[in-house]
C-alpha cells in the first residue's frame, strides 16, 4: 500500500469557512444555537430544528471506528493505494464522518477502534481530515 | 382515502437482452412498452400516463417525444433503483384521482455496452463524501454490511445463503445472466471487493430494461385476464440524519409498514417477496425491516433454505433476482414487480411457482445503504384479495 492521494474537495459558499479552517489543521463543527445538536456536514440551517443560527468550534479530533470497509481494486486516483480502508468515525462530539483510516495495516482495523485525527494538505489550500489509531 | 384496489398492474414485459451493443437506451424504452402494452392487450395509443426515472435525458420530456406519447399525466420520480416501484403508487394515486386510466412505467439503461453512466449534479455532502477513494455501490454497502456484522453477529456465510438461494432460481430462467447453482464455499471463496462483500455478494451488471401498464378497475375488468390488484404503497427516505446515520437498518422500516397498513394485510399473509437485491446485504437489512424476522436474525431465517421456492419460509426472487438474472440499468426495482406479477398470475417458471399466492410483496431500494436511499415497499394480490 502505498500512500494515499489528496484530492481537493468540491467547496461551497457554505462548506467554504470548513475547508479554510482544515488548512490550519483544525476541524470545526457546527452547533445549533435553538436546540443544541452538533450539525454535520455544514450548512446554514440546522436540519433538526431548521433554526438558521448556528455557531462552530473546535472539535476534539477524537473519536471511534462506527464502521469500514478495506477496499481492495478501484479504478480512480486512489488506484495505486490500495488495499486502503473508506469508514465512518463516530466523532466524540456526535456526528459520524465518511473518512479514512490511515497509518495502519488495513487488516488491523476494527469496529470501535479509537482513532484521532490527521490532515493531509491538498495543496489547493485546505486539507483532507483523516484518522489514525489512537497511540500510533 | 386510500390507494387499495384502486388500480391493477395488467401489463408486464422484461426485455430478455442482458448485452444489447446495438441499442440505445431509448430503443430499449420503445421495446419494453410495446412488449408491456401487448401483454396487456392494450396499445400504445392506450396510454395517458408516462413515469420513467431520471436517466432517458431529460426525463419524460425526452420519453414522450421520443415515444410520440401526449400523456395527461407524468412523473420523474427519481429514487435510485427504487423509483419503478414509487411509479406503481403514484400511478395508483393518479388512476384513483381521476388523472389518468392507463399508465406507463418503463426503464431501460446500457451499463455492459455504452451509455455512459449518469452523471448526477453534486450535492452539498460531495465534498464530504467522494474525496475518500469509493467507487463504487459496494464500497458503501461494505459499510452497512460490516457494521450488521459487528452488532448482530452476522457471518459472510450467512450472506452468501442469500446469493445460493438466488441462483438455484436462476438455474431455471433461460434469461438470466449467471445461470450456474453456486454454493456457500464458492461465495465466501470468491474475491472479496470490499471488505466484507464478495463478488458473488454483488449483483450482476447487465443491459435490459422492463415495463409495467396499470390500469384502472374499469379497463382492468374490459382486460379480461388475470391481472394484479395493486393493495398498498409505502415509500420513505432514509438518510444520513444530521451526521447520526445508523447502517443497520434500512428505510424498509418506514416503508413497509405503510404498505401493509394500507393493504390490511400482515407478513404472514405474503406468500412471495421480490426483496431488492443489489447485495446480499440488502435482502438480509430488508427482510428484517420488513418484519418477516426480528432486527438482527437475518443471517438465521436465510439459513436452511429459508428464501428458496417453493417451500421456503419466505420465498423470494424466483426470476434470479439482481444477484443472478438481470439488473438493468444498475436497477433491480422494475424486475421486482414483473416477478411479483408472475407469480401472482402464476406464470413464474413451473419449478418455483410458489403454489396459490394470494398477496406478493415487493420491494424496492435505490441509492445507498451507506448514505442514503429510497425504500418502496408494494404489496399486490389477486382480484378479490
Ligand atoms: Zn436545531
Amino acid at each position: 500500500m502505498s500512500s494515499l492521494p489528496n484530492p481537493a474537495p468540491m467547496v461551497t459558499s457554505s462548506s467554504q469557512a470548513f475547508w479554510n479552517a482544515t488548512a490550519e489543521g483544525r476541524f470545526t463543527l457546527q452547533r445549533c444555537t435553538s436546540c443544541d445538536v452538533v450539525v454535520w456536514f455544514p450548512r446554514k440551517h440546522c436540519p433538526d430544528c431548521w433554526t438558521e443560527t448556528l455557531s462552530v468550534f473546535d472539535a476534539s479530533g477524537r473519536g471511534t471506528v462506527y464502521s469500514f470497509t478495506i477496499i481492495r481494486k478501484v479504478a480512480n486516483d486512489y488506484k495505486a493505494a490500495t488495499p486502503f480502508v473508506v469508514a465512518y468515525v463516530e466523532l466524540s462530539e456526535g456526528p459520524r464522518v465518511m473518512t479514512n483510516i490511515v497509518d495502519c495495516d488495513p487488516e488491523s482495523v476494527t469496529v470501535g477502534m479509537p482513532v484521532e485525527m490527521v490532515f493531509h494538505d491538498t495543496g489547493e489550500g485546505n486539507a483532507l481530515y483523516r484518522f489514525r489509531p489512537v497511540g500510533n | 382515502m386510500t390507494i387499495r384496489g384502486a388500480a391493477f398492474i395488467a401489463g408486464i414485459y422484461e426485455h430478455p437482452g442482458r448485452d444489447l451493443p446495438n441499442h440505445t437506451i431509448w430503443d430499449i424504452h420503445t421495446e419494453v412498452a410495446i412488449g408491456a402494452l401487448a401483454d396487456a392487450g392494450l396499445s400504445m395509443s392506450d396510454v395517458d400516463a408516462l413515469f420513467c426515472d431520471g436517466t432517458a435525458g431529460f426525463g419524460v420530456l425526452t420519453l414522450c417525444d421520443h415515444l410520440g406519447l401526449r400523456p395527461t399525466f407524468v412523473d420523474n420520480t427519481e429514487t435510485g433503483g427504487s423509483s419503478y416501484l414509487a411509479h406503481v403508487g403514484h400511478a395508483a394515486a393518479a388512476i384513483a384521482a381521476g388523472k389518468c386510466s392507463v399508465a406507463l412505467v418503463t426503464l431501460a439503461g446500457k451499463p455492459r455496452t455504452g451509455s455512459p453512466p449518469v452523471k448526477w449534479a453534486a450535492g452539498p455532502e460531495t465534498g464530504f463524501e467522494t474525496v475518500w477513494g469509493t467507487a463504487s455501490a459496494a464500497h458503501s454497502y461494505a459499510l452497512a454490511a460490516q457494521r450488521h456484522m459487528y452488532e448482530f453477529g452476522t457471518t459472510s456465510e450467512q450472506l452468501a445463503e442469500i446469493k445460493v438461494a438466488a441462483s438455484i432460481h436462476a438455474q431455471y430462467n433461460p434469461n438470466a445472466f449467471l445461470q450456474k447453482v453456486v454454493t456457500v464455499d464458492e461465495v465466501v471463496n470468491s474475491p472479496m471487493v470490499s471488505d466484507p462483500l464478495h463478488r458473488l455478494d454483488c449483483c450482476v451488471v447487465t443491459d435490459g430494461g422492463g415495463a409495467l401498464v396499470i390500469v384502472s378497475p374499469e379497463i382492468a375488468k374490459k382486460l379480461g385476464k388475470t391481472n394484479a390488484k395493486i393493495l398498498g404503497h409505502g415509500e420513505a427516505v432514509k438518510h444520513t440524519s444530521n451526521g447520526r446515520i445508523d447502517l443497520t437498518y434500512t428505510g424498509a422500516v418506514w416503508s413497509g409498514p405503510r404498505a401493509f397498513a394500507e393493504a390490511g394485510v400482515t407478513v404472514k399473509d405474503v406468500g412471495y417477496a421480490s426483496i431488492y437485491d443489489s447485495f446480499t446485504i440488502t435482502v438480509l437489512q430488508t427482510i428484517e425491516d420488513l418484519g418477516f424476522c426480528e432486527k438482527g436474525k437475518g443471517g438465521e431465517f436465510v439459513l436452511d433454505g429459508g428464501l428458496v421456492a417453493p417451500f421456503g419460509k419466505l420465498p423470494f426472487n424466483t426470476d434470479g433476482g439482481g444477484l443472478c438474472n438481470n439488473h438493468p440499468s444498475n436497477r433491480g426495482g422494475i424486475t421486482k414487480v414483473i416477478e411479483a406479477v408472475r407469480q401472482l398470475r402464476g406464470e413464474a417458471h413451473p419449478a418455483v411457482q410458489v403454489p396459490n399466492v394470494q398477496i406478493a410483496l415487493a420491494h424496492g431500494t435505490g441509492g445507498s445503504l451507506g448514505s442514503r436511499h429510497g425504500s418502496v415497499t408494494l404489496l399486490l394480490g389477486q382480484e378479490d384479495a
